[in-house]
């Protein structure tokens, strides 16, 4: 099932995000997710997230499929060129996997294996375009697909709190542009920030989910502060989770301000997506606290 | 040693105002650069002042150039340059609130490279951006070469691969807004052609 036909019937789309191990072994995840994330509509699949090597993105979208979950396929532009992002969405279409996230992705520098060659052949705006081509049943090459070409949803990410604001709508219009049918945004502590970058993105008339990472901490919550690109948190949250430690180590003020955030930004977004970062446990009471499930 | 040449004319009609002024660049001996092409483009288009000169490159020599004809130039709504992407570049940062644009592509050739300073980097990728981001190069500016916008990854408009460089796209929009022209960033998808020669 796309998640574009939810979005289509007015319902609000929750999803979550896990990533795959380093290794191949599933037991873990796949527990975790029936434990869970019973409640969520698709689970988003990293792809070498912050470009550390990984299990690849596509085995475990087809892995979840097999086990009663819908996936969203997560496919960056950092290790792949043109021909192998093609060849995989391709592979993709055989396995059922129907929705997709498309990313330029994070540079090699900042991963585990700095070594490597970033790739960036194509980018975000153009390999949705690539995929709208597939659609089309033809390939960047101008070559036709044999038989029935693929169909996506084609999702897409912008962050609604970075600093700088007027770049990211100016990019999120190529991709809208570009074919993209949907967004899941960087994760949002600042419900005002989002709310007035809703104000201005509502003009491209495409559903946003908005992203949330529940804060483990007062220390943790500042790092994703200081450090993340697009993540702008308000000063009164720490403080919120440094007076009580015990609690906030246990995530019971971090699922509640992952509610709150949820309640006070749902009116102005089509669905949200959480993701995990390891808290898959923390899922139920944060959609139940909000009201969502 | 490089080699430009001349975008398609019709290309370059659709860029150049009613009101341009052209600077030529044939400066460098590492360059082979289609002088009379470009002679005969400059004459056809009938722009309000061109200017033949050398190593523009240099932004001292450049507003040395410049200097007698400072009242076209602001009278000018486009500067059409045609030179290496270095020149482009240079000439852009000098009139950051002006429509600056590439008149040539640049393509690379073994062996010296002319005198580029480092801060204008060109790729000589052979099919020139400069003309939709503000005369910055996308491809030496952003550490990711990305030509269609920004990725995710500036935080306080640093780079998330060298926090002491600036985001290259965020150098674009920022002067692309001061001239008044972020809506030229609304391009069609761009794709490079690493098969360019």
């Amino acid at each position: 099932m796309r998640i574009t036909e939810l979005f289509d019937q007015g319902k609000f789309v929750i999803t979550a995000e896990l990533a795959p191990p380093k290794g191949f072994h599933l037991d873990h995840m796949l527990k975790e997710a029936k434990e869970y994330l019973g409640a969520v509509t698709a689970i988003n699949v990293t792809d070498n997230q912050s470009s550390n090597m990984k299990m690849g993105s596509m085995a475990t979208c087809k892995a979840l499929k097999d086990n009663g979950f819908e996936s969203i396929f997560q496919l960056t532009c950092r290790d792949r060129n043109r021909l192998a992002l093609q060849s995989d969405l391709l592979s993709a279409a055989y396995f059922g996997i129907e929705n997709l996230l498309l990313l330029t992705g994070d540079h090699t520098r900042v991963g585990d294996t700095p070594q490597a060659k970033p790739v960036f052949d194509l980018d975000s705006v153009s390999l949705i375009h690539t995929v709208k081509l597939l659609e089309q049943g033809v390939d960047l090459g101008g070559k036709e697909l044999e038989g029935e070409p693929p169909k996506f949803a084609k999702g897409a990410v912008v962050s609604p709190c970075s600093d700088s604001i007027d770049a990211q709508l100016s990019k999120m219009e190529r991709k809208v542009m570009a074919g993209a049918e949907y967004f899941q945004t960087q994760a949002v502590y600042d419900s005002e920030k989002f709310i007035k970058f809703m104000e201005r993105a509502k003009q491209f008339g495409v559903p946003v989910m908005l992203g949330l990472i529940i804060p483990k901490g007062a220390g943790a919550l500042n790092f994703l502060n200081n450090n993340i690109p697009g993540i702008s948190v308000p000063p009164d949250m720490i403080e919120e989770l440094k007076k009580d430690p015990e609690r906030a180590k246990a995530g019971i003020t971090g699922v509640e301000i992952t509610a709150r955030i949820i309640r006070e930004c749902r009116d102005y977004c089509q669905g949200v997506h959480i993701m995990t970062l390891g808290w898959e446990s923390k899922v139920p009471d944060v959609l139940s606290q909000a009201g969502i499930a | 040693m490089l080699i430009t040449q001349l975008k398609p004319k019709e290309t370059i009609a659709s860029i150049a105002g009613s009101k341009a002024f052209y600077i030529t660049c044939e400066g460098c001996r590492e360059v082979y650069f289609p002088e009379e092409e470009a002679a005969q483009l400059r004459e056809e288009a009938a722009g309000i002042g061109s200017l033949v000169t050398d190593y523009i490159c240099n932004p001292d020599n450049l507003m040395f150039q410049l200097e007698k004809h400072m009242e076209k130039l602001n009278a000018a709504d486009t500067i059409v340059v045609f030179s290496c992407g270095v020149g482009v570049q240079t000439v852009s940062a000098c009139f950051t609130g002006k429509k600056v644009y590439a008149g040539c592509d640049t393509y690379p050739l073994p062996g010296g490279q002319g005198v580029t300073p480092l801060e204008y980097d060109c790729d000589q990728c052979g099919e020139c951006h400069l003309n939709s981001t503000g005369g910055i190069c996308p491809i030496t500016a952003c550490s990711k070469s990305l030509v269609n916008g920004q990725c995710g990854g500036a935080k306080y408009g640093k780079c998330e691969v060298d926090k002491d460089m600036d985001c290259g796209w965020e150098r674009i929009y920022r002067r692309l807004e001061a001239a008044g022209l972020t809506d030229s960033l609304l391009y069609p998808v761009k794709i490079r052609d690493f098969a360019v020669e």
